[in-house]
């Protein structure tokens, strides 16, 4: 027990047991002896990781910002190690109705407009549309009015259906404009949600990178941390032994991990002050 | 090498995926296809799309017309690697059956290529030689092509005009004959669970007999209660003999005592109603039922004889459960004394002495008759003559 790799993930949906368990076994069989514990929500989980209850935590982009930042300031280094292919590179985009009178992000200035978006801590639903509405003049609360559909707030957007509930407001006529990830514009278009033409996409914002797995400089065995970012690197989607695994984590291989893509998401932060209350909230508990 | 695409207007929330897709089969991972359409959020959609595929975007130009460069990724090629062959669709092709058909292929169909990792599924009956006839097929195809409505192939309001104790008479044979075909019917049920998918054919025979069992149950019922609204009598000696179809668990044993020697006995009790019975309902429901029974016997010859060629211990193994379950079966009453009555007044038709004596003259030539085509039918599977007349001597007396 002493030698296991004890890795941290939040519990947003049923199946994270189910690709745990099973990535467990698999890296059982190849002698890493890795457990999980879950967490119902990001913040609590940054807060454990910091004071050593795990030693990887699996981390949304907003979470990886809270331990960077909680470590930075107590004087310790927080490192991506790995990420997932579909991590790379999302935009999320800002819909309208395509009979909107809404033809550009000046339009949704003033005059009653409302922009739904997701959970309040969702980095792509929420937290980098309303960086570039703001970017491009329409300041959030001030200019447009928010609303927000807060779905299982603590995950950070993990779950889906917070934009999900903004697209339908904005089909209900609710709201004038809806953001989401480019893909869910696809997804919810397939699934029927949105009917074919029925949106047009007003604004995409820059491509910008989502989870990944978190270490600390001085937390957890190194040589567990190594072998468990090397197994990670070497599963392939060919192995049927992991690929429903992989299907199920949504990803077709896992890369290195980078954090030049959450550049956008440290300036929104800033710009909204999202994670100061969080931050000092640690107290320096997590030195 | 790189490969061009003109999706025009057409979306990919259009079907226009699909087009994305065949050009991108069309190189090799690693390679590139140049997408250009007019479609208003295809530049967004190309990038969501691709992220979920494996394909890698390497640039896009968002406008009136985009222009969008993809790189194939090996997804695609990685979920097929290694897949499972599981034969071929035409039984006819060489090799296109197996001799034991592995758990990995659970439910798809034979000739479907199965993708590795897919969950196993244990089928007790996998082995080829256990289960297999040539003639499934076509039994298959003539059981489905004379399948009958029992409302339209009956003419139920045939006028007929029988004394009342006769009626009762064809009540109580009919009460018997439903519970015989209720074994009838869960038997190959059993096991049609446990017969791997890749035995198509021989699953579908199992279920369409189910089907035929399952309308002579409706028929006879039916008929039955044309003029009454009880059934008759059920007896102990009946019901043991049919449990010892239930309680047979070896497929080759319990299709041997069921299909040629049970079904095989039925054929002629079916006949002899088709001939003797007192009113023209009864004629043509016994008719229906035994064409559909001669198919259940053929099935049962055809794999048994094929099992038995290619497995020597096969005849001492039925010859030994025949004995078994008339051990089992030798202190009951066998046919119910109601039943065999109630046969003698069926084919007497009425209470007088010369008609009750050509009744009671029929059913012991319905029993010889009986008797001689369980022989014929032990003969066809490889027993001598005499083993033949020992076996079918042995066979249970409640016929079923």
């Amino acid at each position: 027990m002493a030698d296991t790799l004890l890795m941290g993930a939040v519990a947003y949906d049923p199946k994270v047991v189910t690709i745990w368990e099973g990535f467990r076994t698999w890296f059982a069989g190849r002698e890493l002896d890795f457990d999980f514990v879950l967490y119902s929500n990001y913040e609590r989980q940054v807060q454990a990781h910091l004071e050593g209850h795990v030693h990887v935590a699996w981390n949304s982009p907003l979470a990886w910002l809270q331990a960077e930042r909680a470590a930075k300031a107590a004087g310790r280094k927080a490192e991506a190690i790995a990420m997932r292919d579909t991590d790379c590179d999302l935009t999320s985009v800002i819909v309208v109705r395509s009979d909107s009178d809404v033809k550009s992000i000046a339009d949704l200035k003033g005059r009653g407009r409302k922009v739904a978006v997701g959970a309040g801590d969702s980095p792509q639903a929420t937290l980098i549309p309303l960086l570039h509405l703001a970017e491009h003049g329409v300041v959030p609360d001030d200019d447009v009015e928010v609303v927000k559909f807060d779905v299982l707030v603590g995950k950070h957007g993990d779950h889906i259906g917070g934009e999900r509930d903004a697209v339908k407001a904005l089909l209900d006529a609710q709201v004038d404009a809806a953001c989401m990830i480019d893909g869910n514009h696809l997804a919810f278009t397939a699934e029927g949600t949105i009917p074919a033409g029925a949106t047009k996409i007003l604004a995409q914002t820059a491509p910008y990178d989502h989870c990944n797995f978190t270490i600390f400089d001085d937390v957890g065995p190194k040589a567990q941390v190594d072998r468990f970012r090397e197994l990670l690197l070497s599963m392939r989607y060919d192995d049927p032994a992991v690929r429903p695994l992989l299907d199920l984590e949504g990803l077709k291989v896992w890369k290195p991990g980078r954090t030049e893509g959450y550049a956008q998401l440290e300036k929104a932060i800033d710009r909204f002050g999202t994670i100061e209350d969080f931050l000092a909230s640690l107290g320096g508990r997590c030195t | 090498m790189s490969e061009a695409l003109d999706l025009g207007d057409l979306g990919l929330d259009q079907g226009g995926h699909l087009l994305v897709k065949r050009a991108l089969r069309a190189v090799e991972v690693g390679a590139t296809v140049h997408v250009r359409g007019t479609a208003p959020e295809l530049a967004v959609h190309l990038r969501g799309w691709c992220r979920a595929q494996g394909h890698r975007l390497v640039s896009a130009e968002a406008g009136g017309e985009s222009f969008v460069v993809l790189e194939r990724g090996g997804a695609e090629d990685g979920r097929w690697r290694g897949a499972l062959i599981t034969g071929h669709v035409d039984p006819q092709q060489p090799g296109a059956v197996a001799d034991v058909a592995p758990p990995q292929w659970g439910l798809a169909a034979r000739g479907a290529t199965v993708e590795a990792g897919s969950p196993p599924m244990s089928f007790a009956l996998s082995e080829r030689d256990e289960i297999w006839a040539d003639e499934a097929a076509q039994l298959y195809a003539q059981a489905v092509a004379a399948q009958w409505d029992p409302a339209t192939a009956i003419d139920w309001t045939a006028e007929y005009s029988i004394p009342d104790e006769v009626e009762d008479a064809v009540v109580q044979v009919m009460t018997y004959l439903i519970e015989n075909e209720t074994a009838a019917l869960i038997v190959p049920t059993r096991f049609l669970g446990q017969v791997h998918p890749h035995f198509r054919e021989v699953m579908q025979v199992l279920a369409v007999q189910a089907a035929d069992e399952a309308r002579h149950i409706e028929v006879f019922t039916r008929r039955a209660c044309l003029r009454r609204d009880a059934l008759g009598l059920s007896t102990a000696g009946g019901q043991a003999s049919l449990k010892s179809l239930l309680d047979e668990p070896d497929f080759a044993m319990a299709s041997f005592l069921l299909s040629v020697l049970g079904e095989g006995s039925f054929l002629s009790l079916l006949w002899f109603l088709h001939e003797h019975a007192p009113d023209p309902i009864t004629r043509q429901v016994a008719k229906l039922a035994a064409q559909d029974e001669a198919r259940h016997v053929a099935f049962g010859l055809a794999h048994l004889r094929r099992h038995a060629d290619l497995d020597p211990t096969l005849r001492g193994r039925l010859q030994m459960a025949v004995q078994r379950r008339h051990a089992e079966l030798q202190h009951t009453a066998g046919l119910n004394e109601e039943v065999f009555d109630a046969l003698l007044l069926l084919a007497a038709g009425g209470w007088d002495r010369d008609a009750l004596r050509r009744g009671w003259q029929a059913v012991q030539q319905l029993k010889a008759d009986m008797d001689d085509g369980r022989r014929r039918r032990l003969a066809r599977l490889g027993f001598s003559v005499d083993e033949a007349a020992e076996l079918s001597a042995l066979h249970t007396r409640n016929f079923m």
